[in-house]
């Protein structure tokens, strides 16, 4: 009886303590990866980074990878962020519980952790190829291609999320309106999206920064380019391009470049994600 | 005189106005419902534009692609069991180091930690998922891949495995079957099939723990409780009672984890070393179908564009069933929850 006791108090014990052991190890690879990209990103930081662009290699810096990856995101939040809205109401005020809406709902869902590099190949296939069948077989890589790939990653993040905000939106606001006589068009633009707003709102953030940091469709999509340009037409370079790059590059300087790169991009997502928590939670605050 | 026609204008107008509403909500209507059937045609067209780019691939070499190993660019001729082996390997190394401390994880927030604790914890778990996944590969290129190289390789070498250097066989190699061959070291890089499986297993770990957490949390407190009034320990709760009442979400998010692995491009290319070679060794480099796709594709014409193409089908394919049972597997719990 005793040793039965021991025993599994031992094992609780050891259990448990394993559990700790285990979340200091997520902790731990946290702050690791975290401590680096700051203490490499913070090293290598240096004005010509915002003023010199990739063509000067070592010596420049990755002005025209900013400016690219703020024109291709734009594009990609551009695109997705009107369709996704659309969508993620359609399922949400005309399609709940139907089939066909449940079907869509249900896949979207598979979406948002579909692999990101098949989608860079699909908008290879139907943006990218048939441009250059166009233009006599140049290869027509463009900013804009990146950022229709970027919009497919981010639109099953605003679809899902726009469909739960206005899920949450009490149906005594929409009975309300609609017992006034307002047609249904006008109730889901005027006041269920603008009561679910900053749920949108966040879901839309969230989203940029999920495209923010992504990298493999932008490789068959933007391409890349070393100098500045502002046309979506044309190659474009992207910050998280860049880094992959530079970073498979023997030299030094540029692992220092692609380590500053590195630091501007995880800042920006983390903001973003942190903006996004607040939009939200201040969201709640007001309605309680 | 003036009030009749005026109350007549009122009602037509009305009149009017109902057809107008009704006609815009028709049309409102539509042009939401052709918004969400494109999240159907991104899904259909990447499957549809995979299989169509690499048709010339699947014809040439027919069944035969998935069991050779070949690939030669020069000849011109293509197998995928390099880069599915690749994939499935990284992935069920990343497996098998995250599903444990993911749980451990979801055990400590959910029954272990301080309840004031519990929060900060896990928005730095969650932390991990906002990371991209390019800087979980620059830091395992240049940190984590030398770290691994100078300490974590020589051990595992020479207590696990065969090493060619010097022709020491170690105790547990010369015992187990096959377990010699898993960590023999051919070469002196840390880039391998195992690095690329720890990377991408610390990149899962959030999801996989974030909803291992999250269905913990919806088992009855009173079915908790009455087994800690029986005397149980939590660990016996835990075990016991709370994962086969969530068994089949948890699988559900393992499987969610494993779809994430499957398609992880970055983080693999930069430490999975891209060589096409099939390789016993763990501790050798290889390449998986995300990273030959990101390596190659650019510079590739003809039948290689076509192969990688259908690398991409095969990819997609296998991910989108992977994540179709974690979903199926989530469900289950959810309309339990309803009840």
């Amino acid at each position: 009886m005793n040793t039965l006791y021991l025993r599994r108090r031992m094992t609780n014990w050891i259990a448990l303590g394993l559990s700790v052991f285990a979340t200091l190890i997520g902790l731990g690879f946290l702050a690791w990866i975290l401590w680096e990209t700051l203490r490499q990103g913070i090293s290598a930081l240096d004005l010509k980074l915002f003023t010199k662009i990739t063509a000067y290699g070592a010596d420049g810096g990755l002005a025209n990878a900013m400016v690219g990856s703020l024109i291709i995101n734009f594009i990609g939040i551009a695109i997705a962020t009107p369709i996704g809205v659309l969508a993620g109401t359609w399922l949400a005020e005309y399609a709940n519980r139907t089939k066909l809406g449940e079907t869509i709902r249900f896949l979207n869902d598979i979406l948002l952790s579909a692999p990101s590099i098949v989608m860079g190949l699909f908008v290879y296939t139907i943006v990218v190829l048939p441009s250059t069948a166009l233009t006599n077989g140049n290869t027509t890589f463009s900013g804009f291609a990146g950022g229709v790939a970027l919009a497919l990653i981010a639109l099953p993040v605003i679809v899902r999320t726009t469909d739960e905000m206005l899920r949450l939106v009490p149906s005594t606001l929409r009975e309300a309106a609609l017992s006034l006589g307002v047609p249904q068009w006008k109730l889901t633009l005027q006041i269920l999206i603008r009561a679910a707003r900053s749920g949108i709102i966040t879901g839309v953030l969230l989203a940029l920064a999920r495209i923010s940091g992504e990298t493999a469709p932008l490789l068959f999509t933007a391409f890349g380019n070393n100098f500045m340009v502002f046309s979506p037409m044309s190659k474009m370079a992207s910050l998280p391009q860049i880094i992959y790059q530079y970073a498979n590059d023997p030299g030094d300087a540029m692992h220092a470049l692609a380590w500053a790169g590195a630091f501007v991009v995880t800042m920006f997502v983390l903001l973003l994600s942190l903006a996004s928590r607040l939009v939200l939670s201040r969201n709640k605050v007001s309605h309680d | 005189m003036s009030s009749a026609p005026d109350a007549l204008a009122i009602r037509d107008t009305g009149d009017q106005r109902n057809h107008r509403d009704a006609r815009h909500d028709r049309w409102f209507r539509w042009l939401l419902m052709v918004c969400a059937l494109l999240v159907l045609a991104s899904l259909v067209g990447a499957a549809g534009a995979t299989l169509w780019g690499g048709r010339h691939a699947f014809g040439t070499f027919g069944w035969h692609f998935l069991t050779s190993s070949a690939w030669d660019p020069g000849n011109d001729v293509y197998g995928a069991l390099v880069p599915v082996y690749g994939t499935i390997a990284t992935s069920i190394i990343a497996l098998i180091i995250a599903v444990p401390v993911s749980f451990g994880i979801a055990l400590y927030l959910s029954e272990v930690a301080p309840p004031w604790l519990r929060t900060p914890v896990a928005s730095a778990i969650e932390l991990l998922a906002g990371i991209p996944s390019i800087i979980y590969g620059m830091w395992g290129l240049f940190i984590f891949a030398p770290f691994f190289s100078a300490h974590i390789k020589p051990w595992l070498t020479s207590y696990l495995g065969d090493s060619p250097d010097d022709g020491k066989v170690s105790w547990v190699a010369a015992h187990v079957p096959f377990i010699g061959k898993l960590f023999a070291s051919n070469y002196p890089f840390g880039a391998s099939v195992l690095t690329a499986g720890i990377v991408l297993a610390i990149m899962i770990i959030p999801f996989i723990s974030s909803v291992m957490r999250e269905v913990f949390q919806t088992v009855p407190t009173r079915l908790k409780e009455s087994a800690y009034a029986l005397g149980s320990s939590t660990w016996e709760v835990v075990w016991d009672i709370v994962l086969p009442y969530t068994r089949s979400a948890v699988i559900g998010g393992v499987f969610l984890g494993l779809g994430r692995a499957l398609g992880e491009t970055m983080a693999v290319t930069f430490v999975l070393g891209n060589a096409m070679n099939l390789s016993a060794s763990l501790l050798d480099p290889g390449a998986s179908i995300a990273s030959t796709i990101a390596n190659q594709f650019s510079e590739a014409v003809g039948l290689q564009k076509a192969t990688l193409m259908a690398l991409a089908f095969l990819l997609f394919v296998v991910t989108f069933f992977v994540l179709l049972i974690a979903r199926l597997m989530l469900r289950q719990l959810k309309k339990r929850e309803g009840l």
